[in-house]
Formats: C-alpha cells, structure tokens, sequence
C-alpha cells in the first residue's frame, strides 16, 4: 500500500506541475465551456434574408413582415429582379430568398390557396433547411389567422416536446458536453503518462524501482479519474446553475457512469500511451483515437442518420453510452434500470481497454 | 596569418538578472593552434562559443572574427554545438550533402572534400546509414565533418566528448590535430581535462570570470613538486585515501590501481604511514585545475557514516553467468560471466554500442536475458526479480528523476516506492537533504537545478533505502572533475560499509576506482582483473611503459582488432 | 538570431528543400497528419456525421379504431422519414421516449373518425424527444408533413381543387436539391485538413529543430532568415496542396460530391489559406520551441476554431456577438464558404475575390510575427 500511494501522490504531483500539463487541464475546458455553450448550436439565428415581391398587397406584406420579426431572422433585404436574387444568394449575402408571384395576395383574399417560392442556399442545406421550416410555421400561421375556417377543415398537429419543452438547444449542448470535455482530458493527460517516462528517462528508473506493474498502471490511472471527476462535476454544477439545465435524475447513478466511462477511456489513453515512444507520438495518437470516439457517439449527428454498418462500429464507442445516459439523467430522470441497460455494455469495453492497456504494457516494458 | 583568428575583449552576457553568464572575459584564438575551454559546470563556456560564432550578441565588450564581427563571418567559421547538429533522419551523406550547399561549396570540389573527410573520418561505410542510427563517436565525428566541408578558418567545438568513449575521443583529437597543421584557429571547450592538457593554450571559466589564461603547463607549473604518490601502505586503498584527503595538508587525492595520488596544499609535507613508499609524480593538468578552483572534498563521506554496515555474506552479491541478449540476429551481449564479492567496485567499460549498457540493463532487471541467469543479492534475476529490485539502488547515465516534481517530492516518492515507513522516511529524507546539501533547494524543481545538484539528488534518492547494492551507468557523464570527485568520494564510504557497485564509465581515471573491471567489446568480454592487471597485459602487449588506463583500454581493443582481423567498426 | 534577412539564394534554397523532402518523407508522424488523419476525418464526415434525417425512429399511438385513423397511421408507416411502432396507449410508449428508441410519438386520438367525418378533424398529438432539439423540429416538421399529405387524400379542405393550407411554401434548395449534409461537410473536412498539416505539422517540424538543435547548427551557416523560412514554407505548402488533392478526388470520386467550379479556383482558394496556415503554424513553433506546446497551441488556435469558429457545422449567425466578432479572426471562416461555392455552386468570383484577399491578408500578417519572433530567438 505504501508503495501504491507513493506512485499516486507522484503522479498526481507530475500532473499538477507540469506546466504543459496545466494547459491541456485549465484551457481546453474552459474555452470549451463557452465556445461550445455559446457557439456550437445547430439552431438558426440572425439569418439574412431576401425577398423578391411581385405581388403586394396585404397578405404578401403582412408575410414578409411577419418573418421580418421572426427572432431567427436579422433581417430581409427587398430585390429587384431575378438576377439581383441571384446575386444575393451566390455570394452568399442571403441564406434565402422568399419569391412572392404575382397574384399571391389576390389568391388568398379569394381563399384560393396560395403559394410562394423560397430559394435557399443548397451549400448550407442544414442551416437552410431549418430555415426553411420556420418560414413554413409563419406562413402556416399566417394563413390559419387570415382563413381559419380552410385550415380547421384541413387539420392540424400539435407539437409538443418532451424533456425540454422549449427546445432550447442548450439544454442538448450542456450535457453533451460533460462528455466530450471528460474524454478530451481523460485521452489527453492519459496518453502522455507513459509516454512521457519513456521520453524523459525516468522509465528505467520506473521499472528497477520494486514498484509493480499494476501498481504503476493505478498509480498513472488516479490523476486522469480525477481530473475527469472535477470536470464532470464542474461541467455538471456550471449547466445547472449557470445556463439552468435541469437535472432531473439521480446523482447515485451519474457518478458510478461517469466513472465507468472514465475507466473505459484511461484504458484506451494507456493503449495509446503504451504504444508510444515519444510524447509527440502519444499527442497524435490521442488526436487519432478521440475524433472518431467523439463523432461516432451521437453528439455531431444522431447515430440513426449514419449507414447501417457504421452504426454497428458506434457500439464499440464508450462515448455511445455514456452520452444516452447522461442526457438521460438531465433531461429525462432516467431511471436506474434503464441507466444499468447501457451501463453494462460500457463496464464490458472498461474491462477489455483497460486489459489490453495492461497487456501491451507488460509486453513493451524492455 | 599571424594575428589571432578570433578575438574577444570585455565581454558580458547577462541573461535575466541573476549573475552575467559572461563577466569581463577576454579570449584570442591564434591560427594553428588548439585553445582549450575549460571550467565547472555553468561557468559559461557555451556562452562564449555562441558568442563567437554569431549566435546571441553580446551586452558589452567586442568580438572580432577575422577581423569582422562574428555574424559577418559566418563563411569562416565551422561550428559543432553540443547535440553535433546532425538531422538524424538524414543520412550520413545527406546531411554532408546539405551542409555543403548551405556552405556553398562550390559543385566542382564536392567529389574531392567528400571524399577527404568520409576518409579523414572513417565515415565512407556509412555514407547510406540513417545519422540517428550511427554510435555517438561516428556521430560526433560527422558532426566535425559537417562543420568542415568548407575549410573554415575558425573551428569551434561545443564539449564534443560528452558520453563518447576513449577511443573515440582520441581519433576525434587527432583529426583536430590534422587541421591544425593547416593553419584553422580551433577553440575547443572540454570537460576531460587530459584533452586540455594537450592544448597549446588553454582558458578557464568559472562562473563566468577568466580564472587563469596561457599554456596548460603553466596551470601545471603551479602544482610542481606538490603531487606525490604513495604506494605499499597496508590498510586498503580506499581507507587510506578517505584518511588523507581528511588531513589539512591534502587538497585533492584519487586512486590509481595500487597506489594513491595526492595533491598537497602549497609549502604543506605529507607524513606517510610506515611501510608505504612516498614517490614524486609529475603533475596533470587536472591537479592544477583543482587547485585553482579551491581544491576537491575532503575524504570522509557523511553519507557513509550514517550509512548501515551491510552484513558480512561469503557468496557473491552480484553474479552474471552466462548472459547472453539477442535482438533478432544480432547478438548486444554474449556469455557474460563475472562475479562481485560484498564491498567490491566492479566497473564495466567498452566502446559505445559494444554491449555494456546491454549487460548493465540485464543485470538490474531492465532486459530479459536470451540464455544465462544472473543474481543480486542472492536473488535470481528470473525467479525473484521484484525481490532483487527491492535491494538495489539505481543511477542512471542522463538525469532521470522527475524534473518537474521538486527536490522533495522527488525524495518523498522513492522513500515510497521502496517502501520505507513513514518514520524511516521522513528521517531518511532530512538525512539526504543535510548530507547533499540540498535543503536550500528542497522545493526547486528538479529539472532546474544545476548539474551538479542533479546529480547528488539522483544518488540521494538511489540510496534513500539504503541498498546493499548499487547500479550505476555512467553516473558521471557531463560533470565537471571537482564534482565528480565529491560523487566517488560518497562511493568509497559506502563500499567501505560493504555496498556492492557495479559501474559502467567513460571516464578512465574513475575505472581505477573499481576493484575490478571487465572490458566488453562487441558484445564479448575481451578482458577482466584488476585495473592494474589491465594495464600490466596492456604494457606486455603494446609495449608501452606505465600505461594509463585510458591507454591500456586502446591496447587491448586494438590487439583485439589485430587478432581478430577486423577494424574498430564500433568507435 | 542575426541572419541576412531578404537575401534569397536558389542554391542554398533546394539544398534546404532537398531535405525537408527528405525528412517528410522518413517521418511517420507526417505522414499520419498528411494522409491517415485526411482519410480518417474525410471518411467520419462522409459516413459517420450526416445532419440529414434518414429514417427516426418514431412510435404511433392509435386510440381511434376508425378507417381514417387506421390510413394515417398506415401513412406514417409507409413513411421514408419513420421507422414506426404501433402502439395502444402513451404510457406504453414513454419507457421508448427514456432510453431514446424513439425519438417522437404521434397520438390520433380517440373521435378522429367522427372529426374527419364532420370535415374538422381534431387535431393529432405529435410528442418529440426535446433533449435532441434538431432530431426534434424534424419529427414535428415531418410529421405534421405525412398528415397533411394524408389530408389531401383524404380531400379534406373547402374545395376538391383546393388541397392546401391557405398559405403554403415551396422551397427550392439550390446547389444541392436532394439536401445531402455530406455536399458541404466534406468540403468543409478539407479545410480542417489543411489547418492540421499548414498549421500543427509546421509547428511541429519546426519546434523539433529548436528542440533538437539543429536549429543552432542552421544559424552558424551563412543561410538566411528568408531562405530557412522559405524552406519550412514551400514544401508542407506542396505536402498541404497534395493533401488537398486527394482529398478532392476522393470527395468527387467516392462520396459523389459535385465539383462546379474551376480547379483554378480551388487551387486559388486553398494556397490563399495556407499563406496565414503556414504563418502561425511558424510563428507557434519560434514562440514556443518545443512541440508538445506548439501542438497544444496550434490545436487551440487553429484545429478548434477551424471546427468551431468557421462556420463548417455550426452558423455563424447564430453565435452571440462576442464570438461572432471572434469569428472574423478565423482564417478558415473565408476558406470553408469559398470551398463549398467551389465544389457546390462554380466560380463566383463575387465571392471568392474578397475571401482570398482577406486570407491573404492574414497571411502577411502572422509572417511578419514569425519574422520578428524568429530573429529575437536564441536571446
């Protein structure tokens, strides 16, 4: 034991001064914290639009002002000609352009159904398509007020969300981010452990000491479950209290999750480590194992968009996990049987990371 | 020409606001000569050679190279800093290659100058071999040719012997020689003080002052009649060394196979024990450096006092029989086989590459023999290799603590990893902070201090456990000779205790430390005993007279070639 | 360090381009950066991040036995945008809604028959999964979509000609009518890969210099300050071009992406935004000299904003205005427009004029800090 905690303290020690250490540990999360909350949302503020009205008339300007005060929209530039829409949406000065033909006005006063055109820039089909779904909801909504008895006769849907009612993008991005900022870190600091020994010399010195291999690999798996911990927990408390996410589920489960993610991660930061000769080797292999493990678990698109086959390699993506839990444990009170559903698979990839890291250790220790 | 090549005058360089690394100093470099630099660690020798060669400005005084300041002359002037400026992804011809056309050789001399040097430096075999996979002599040997390839007029060479063997270091000062007879100024920083003894004139730095300037025998000149060795007394060797250099008279001692040399402060008498026979030695250049710099420690280490006596035992402590390591094909070390009683120092030498690094890592555990077995203590290295480890203490060649923990945390951990108890700890720990006097810097951190330092904290916290057994690799390597002195001088205590050392070393005069040494050369033992049954084959087998350690080890390796029909591929 | 600083000698120049050629083409490390990460992350945003909805999975709860209620769930089902459950009741759908096997619950409720009969149906329940907003407006949008395509089977509404809502839309998306998310992300993947080898891999080869020193040797040669900057520049600026042309092979060759405007373009495009690159990718590596911090700073400063910053995935416009203003700071937020109009519209110079020139700007900019820091250096 004595030995055991000997390594601990080093290693924490190693971590806590070491000043590039202290970078990976201080301003990735912070910067991320805002970046990410602030900037990283798929919503659609602020667009520039244009419009081309042919028609005039009451409908057509009470539409065009209705998306004019939109609060997803900055503002609508009016246009001349065809070439002049063109041009706007060419270089990219208009997101969209709305297309008013002549006789719209006419056409609704009469109740005729009457449509307009919308143009939208197809390089940014995500953003434009998003767009273009709140468009629909004015002109929607505007044609319900103007002729409600047509659009009672036709029916409608109400929509209602679940777990976050306002869809306030925040509340998806905040969660989402214990994640990503938890195997970041984890890989990051993780990966340089070893790597740095061997490159500083001080493995030798390691290996004739009596300390035992695992002691070794506890000693060097502390400092990334603990910064990982503190991570979580501030990522945790900063949602909450700073951006007013709520936290609906059981604080007894987030941290056993947590930290079985945070096992399954060391684990691959090991490999990594173990594999590595130098630290610049450990930095691009930690580069190399945390995009795909970041893109392939739900966050930058939902797992049910990517090919089937692809979807079959996101099972072996500890992130996959963890990210349904901890969202779940947010927004939906997830409760303890449906968190252990996905805990198992997660504590199964902990053991065989984890196992691995051992094994390649072991076997690269001359 | 016959002005100096390169001239300074009043130079300071400050860097930060600590002390000038550089205070006042004043050098001249004459053409067709060797200027030797020496002096301890930090006492700005690299300063000045950047100095000179255009690389930093200095804050006040002028330099002059061939009359021009030095940026403008960079033409002129060759350059080898410490790490040899290789590309060690390059080859050996690519980096010739490069260093030719940024030298802007001109396209016509190329064949010629390539062929002169890769001849003049042994390197033609390699010329496709990648420079980060050449030994360190080979490297330091392109290294000077890559700083040829146009004849400069002004050569500086940035301590080129650093971790590189005797042999060579020796052909690394005969291709200099070779220059110098044709007329190149070469200033050449050293820490192996019997290469300054053979410049033609030799500067000395101490923390950034000129302590002395002129003919290397006139530093020797200072110690005449001062230097004696003694020879038949009957305690052991290192007994009576540690009692003399306790005495007042007695500035500095070492040992040399049978017999101790002393240096004896000015106008002192030496009172020798009965028995012993008292000779005049002719000075080194080493005992006036001492001597400048305030003279070496006294005998008496306090680490050793406080040392436990390790028990008697009759069996080996170390013992190597048959080890034998093999990476695919090649074979790094063959059939080693020696034995090392209690409170022995058995030292381990060879060419760089030649297998004693193999047989070292083999023997503490670091590497898993192919065939053979070894024990430490008593422990079979394949059986009970924790056990073993438990009882050793380890130092390796480069700094190898953890630089960014401080001195204490640095202590604190290995007290842990060897399982001290918190008690035993933390009197352990405050020991080796009052003995390696390092309680000043007990919260720097370890990558910040000193060489020096560095080094007596890596030996602090190798002993921290009080092992019975010592590794040590190239504890030495880089460290200026007061430093090393005091280092050998906490070895002999604890040997005295009954440690058991096992050592590998570049640096001869210490292999005469060892009670016994064997010479690894291509992966075999091509010699073992005494070092002054060493040098007694070597004086049969070369003819030579009294030979020096340095010298018997290029004997024996040169009549291994010659027996063997083979060139020095290693060196 | 005190070099001659203009002078450029051609000798001196290849010999020192020789060699980095060399280098570049014994070290793992580049060719990780240079050709497995282009692939690997080329690869992730044609598969693995598509924003396009395929198929979510969504559960209809029928409370109504009628024929109507019975064809629009039949609707819902034969639907390409859901993968349905059936279902009786709400309650026995939520446990779906928890764990994320659906993403949305349509509920007709009970009386639609008799609602539809009377031509005002009641209005139908769509619950979405709001702790995925996006995953979220797609099921209300498409949704409320399949219902109203039924209606108009149906032929509910005023008139049997009219079969609309009183105002509709029809949107027309230019450039890319089938709206395939991986038409502008790989485009987008290609800027990130020119920031990893114009950015992280200079700083890297030149930290290792420092950190080797061969930095030192360099500068006791006569070579100059331009010359040794110009042999860092031109060949990761090739190793950067070819990376760029793989990847656009692969983009039009592999994942189908159209390819509208001039390779002129492309090539005007991509070496305006490897001028700023390849300038802080220098200007970390003199700053720092040691690689492990000059790729913890070049991925801060290049490799996040470049993903973040630069409009790739996530709107600028909706950023608050803080970063927004940040933004403007991002070479790569000139590069990822100018590469989609490329690829997905042609040459519009309108465009692509004032991006480059921007770009190119920048460039100079973050060369005369290398110049500066680089020459202060040994001090």
């Amino acid at each position: 034991m004595r030995r055991l905690r000997a390594m601990i303290v080093k290693e924490i020690w190693a971590v806590l001064r070491d000043p590039r250490t202290r970078i990976v540990l201080v301003v990735p999360p912070f910067l991320q914290l805002f970046i990410f909350a602030f900037a990283t949302t798929l919503d659609v503020r602020n667009a520039e639009l244009a419009v081309l009205d042919r028609s005039g008339g009451r409908a057509a300007v009470e539409l065009i002002q209705r998306i004019e005060g939109s609060p997803n929209v900055r503002r609508v530039r009016r246009l001349a000609s065809e070439r002049a829409l063109a041009e706007a949406i060419d270089d990219e000065q208009a997101i969209a352009a709305l297309v008013i033909p002549e006789g719209f006005a006419r056409d609704v006063a009469a109740g005729r159904p009457a449509t307009a055109g919308l143009v939208l820039d197809g390089r940014r089909s995500n953003a434009a398509q998003i767009l273009a779904g709140y468009v629909q909801q004015i002109a929607l909504g505007l044609g319900a007020e103007l002729k409600p008895r047509i659009a009672r006769a036709a029916g409608a849907s109400e929509v209602t969300a679940w777990y976050n009612p306002a869809l306030d993008y925040i509340w998806f991005t905040l969660p989402s981010l214990i994640a990503i900022i938890v195997s970041v870190a984890g890989l990051a600091i993780t990966s340089q452990t070893v790597a740095r020994e061997r490159e500083l010399g001080t493995f030798d010195q390691l290996m004739v000491s009596p300390l035992r291999v695992h002691e070794i690999l506890i000693g060097k798996m502390v400092p990334p479950f603990l910064v990982g911990t503190l991570n979580g927990t501030l990522y945790m408390v900063a949602a909450r209290v700073v951006f007013g996410v709520p936290f609906t589920g059981s604080l007894l489960l987030f941290y056993p999750a947590l930290w079985i993610y945070m096992l399954a991660l060391i684990g691959v930061g090991m490999l990594v480590s173990a594999a590595s000769q130098t630290q610049q080797q450990a930095f691009l292999g930690s580069f190399l194992a945390t995009t795909p493990l970041i893109l392939l678990s739900g966050y930058a698109s939902p797992i049910d968009n990517m090919p089937g086959w692809l979807q079959v390699v996101t099972y072996a993506d500890p992130a996959r996990y963890f990210l349904v839990i901890d969202q779940g444990l947010f927004l939906k009170a997830m409760p303890a049987s449906v968190v252990l559903q996905q805990l198992w698979p997660l504590a199964l990839i902990a053991c065989v990371t984890l196992s691995a890291a051992a094994w390649l250790f072991r076997a690269r220790m001359e | 020409m016959d002005g100096p090549v390169a001239r300074a005058d009043g130079i300071v360089k400050r860097f930060g606001t600590g002390a000038p690394a550089l205070d006042g100093v004043a050098i001249a470099i004459a053409p067709g000569r060797i200027t030797g630099l020496v002096g301890p660690d930090g006492a700005g020798k690299t300063t000045l050679i950047r100095l000179l060669a255009g690389l930093m400005a200095a804050d006040a005084g002028t330099i002059e190279v061939l009359g021009r300041a030095p940026g403008d002359a960079r033409d002129a002037i060759g350059y080898m800093p410490q790490r040899f400026g290789l590309y060690e992804d390059l080859t050996v011809q690519e980096n010739l290659d490069l260093y030719a056309e940024l030298r802007a050789l001109p396209r016509s001399e190329r064949a010629e100058v390539f062929g002169k040097l890769l001849e003049f430096t042994d390197l033609a075999r390699f010329r496709s071999r990648l420079a980060g996979r050449l030994s360190g002599g080979m490297k330091q040997k392109l290294g000077l040719a890559c700083a040829l390839v146009k004849a400069p007029r002004l050569l500086l060479l940035d301590e080129p012997g650093v971790g590189v063997d005797p042999i060579s270091r020796r052909e690394l000062w005969a291709m200099v020689g070779d220059l110098k007879r044709e007329g190149i100024g070469v200033l050449w920083s050293t820490a192996y003080l019997d290469e300054a003894e053979k410049c033609d004139c030799v500067y000395l730095l101490n923390a950034g002052k000129l302590l002395f300037e002129g003919p290397p025998a006139a530093l020797t000149g200072r110690v005449d009649d001062r230097v004696i060795r003694i020879s038949g007394f009957e305690e052991r060797r290192r007994r009576f060394l540690t009692e003399a250099l306790d005495r007042p008279e007695v500035i500095d001692g070492t040992i040399q196979g049978r017999s101790v040399r002393l240096l004896l402060r000015e106008g002192a008498s030496f009172q020798p024990p009965p028995h012993a026979t008292v000779d005049l030695a002719p000075p080194r250049f080493e005992d006036g450096f001492v001597e400048i710099l305030g003279g070496g420690p006294t005998g008496t280490s306090r680490l050793a006092e406080r040392y436990r006596t390790i028990p008697e035992t009759d069996r080996p402590v170390i013992e190597a029989k048959g080890l034998t390591k093999r990476f695919g094909d090649f074979t790094a070390a063959e059939d080693m086989r020696f034995e090392i009683p209690r409170g022995r120092i058995f030292g381990l030498l060879g060419p760089n590459g030649a297998g004693k690094s193999t047989t070292f890592k083999m023997l503490c555990g670091l590497l898993t023999p192919t065939a053979g077995t070894g024990a430490v203590a008593g422990f079979d290295l394949r059986s009970a290799a924790a056990d073993a480890r438990a009882q050793l203490g380890y130092m390796a060649q480069k700094f190898s603590l953890y630089g960014n923990l401080s001195v204490r945390q640095n202590l604190d951990f290995f007290a842990g990893a060897y399982e001290l108890s918190r008690a035993d700890a933390a009197r352990a720990i405050d020991e080796a902070l009052d003995v390696f006097e390092l309680e000043r810097v007990a919260g720097r951190d370890a990558g910040s201090l000193p060489l020096g330092f560095k080094q007596r904290l890596a030996l602090a916290c190798a002993v921290l456990h009080q092992p019975p057994v010592l590794f040590l690799d190239e504890p030495t390597s880089g460290v200026d000779p007061v430093m090393r002195r005091e280092f050998w001088t906490h070895i002999n205590g604890l040997v005295e205790k009954g440690v058991t050392v096992l050592v590998t070393t570049h640096f001869m005069d210490e292999a005469e430390y060892c009670d016994e040494v064997t010479l690894i050369y291509r992966a075999v033992q091509i010699a073992t005993g005494t070092p002054d049954d060493l040098k007694a084959d070597a004086a049969t087998l070369a003819g030579l007279d009294d030979p020096t350690m340095e010298e018997a080890f290029i004997a024996l390796i040169e009549e291994h070639d010659r027996a063997h029909g083979v060139r020095a591929e290693a060196a | 360090m005190r070099l001659r600083d203009a002078a450029l000698d051609a000798r001196c120049l290849r010999a020192l381009i020789a060699k980095e050629l060399a280098q570049i083409a014994r070290d793992p490390s580049t060719f990780l950066i240079a050709f497995a990460l282009p692939l690997l992350l080329l690869f992730l945003f044609g598969y693995a991040v598509s924003l396009d909805t395929t198929r979510t999975r969504i559960a209809v709860v029928v409370q109504d036995d009628s024929a109507p209620a019975l064809r629009l769930a039949e609707s819902y089902r034969r639907s390409p945008y859901f993968e349905v459950t059936m279902a009786r009741s709400l309650a026995s759908v939520r446990g779906m809604m928890v764990d994320g096997s659906a993403r949305g619950v349509v509920v007709i409720p009970q009386g639609f028959g008799e609602g539809v009969k009377r031509r005002a149906p009641p209005p139908i329940q769509v619950i979405t999964d709001g702790s995925q907003p996006n995953t979220a407006s797609f099921v209300g949008t498409y949704a409320e979509g399949v219902r109203q395509s039924w209606a108009a089977a149906e032929g509910l509404g005023p008139a049997p000609a009219a079969t609309g809502p009183p105002i509709a839309l029809s949107p027309r998306f230019w450039f890319n009518p089938d709206l395939r998310s991986r038409y502008f992300l790989v485009p987008g993947s290609i800027a990130i890969v020119m920031t990893m080898i114009g950015t992280l891999l200079t700083a890297l080869v030149v930290a290792r210099e420092w950190e080797r020193g061969t930095m030192e040797a360099m500068m006791a040669t006569p070579i100059s300050m331009a010359e040794f900057i110009a042999s860092k520049v031109i060949p990761y600026f090739l190793l950067a071009m070819a990376s760029m042309a793989l990847c656009t092979l692969l983009a039009v060759f592999a994942f189908g992406v159209p390819f509208r405007g001039s390779i002129l373009a492309l090539l005007a495009v991509a070496s305006a935004f490897l001028m700023p690159a390849l300038g802080l990718g220098l200007f970390i590596s003199a700053s720092t000299k040691n690689q492990f911090v000059a790729s913890q700073i070049a991925l801060l400063t290049a490799f996040l904003p470049t993903f973040l910053l630069s409009g790739f995935i996530f709107e600028i416009g909706s950023m608050p205005l803080p970063i927004r203003i940040i933004t403007y700071a991002v070479p790569a937020r000139y590069l990822i427009p100018s590469l989609q109009t490329v690829f997905l519209a042609g040459d519009y110079w309108g465009l692509l004029l004032p991006n480059i020139g921007i770009m190119l700007g920048f460039g100079f900019l973050f060369f005369a800090l290398s110049f500066r820091v680089t020459r202060r250096s040994l001090d």
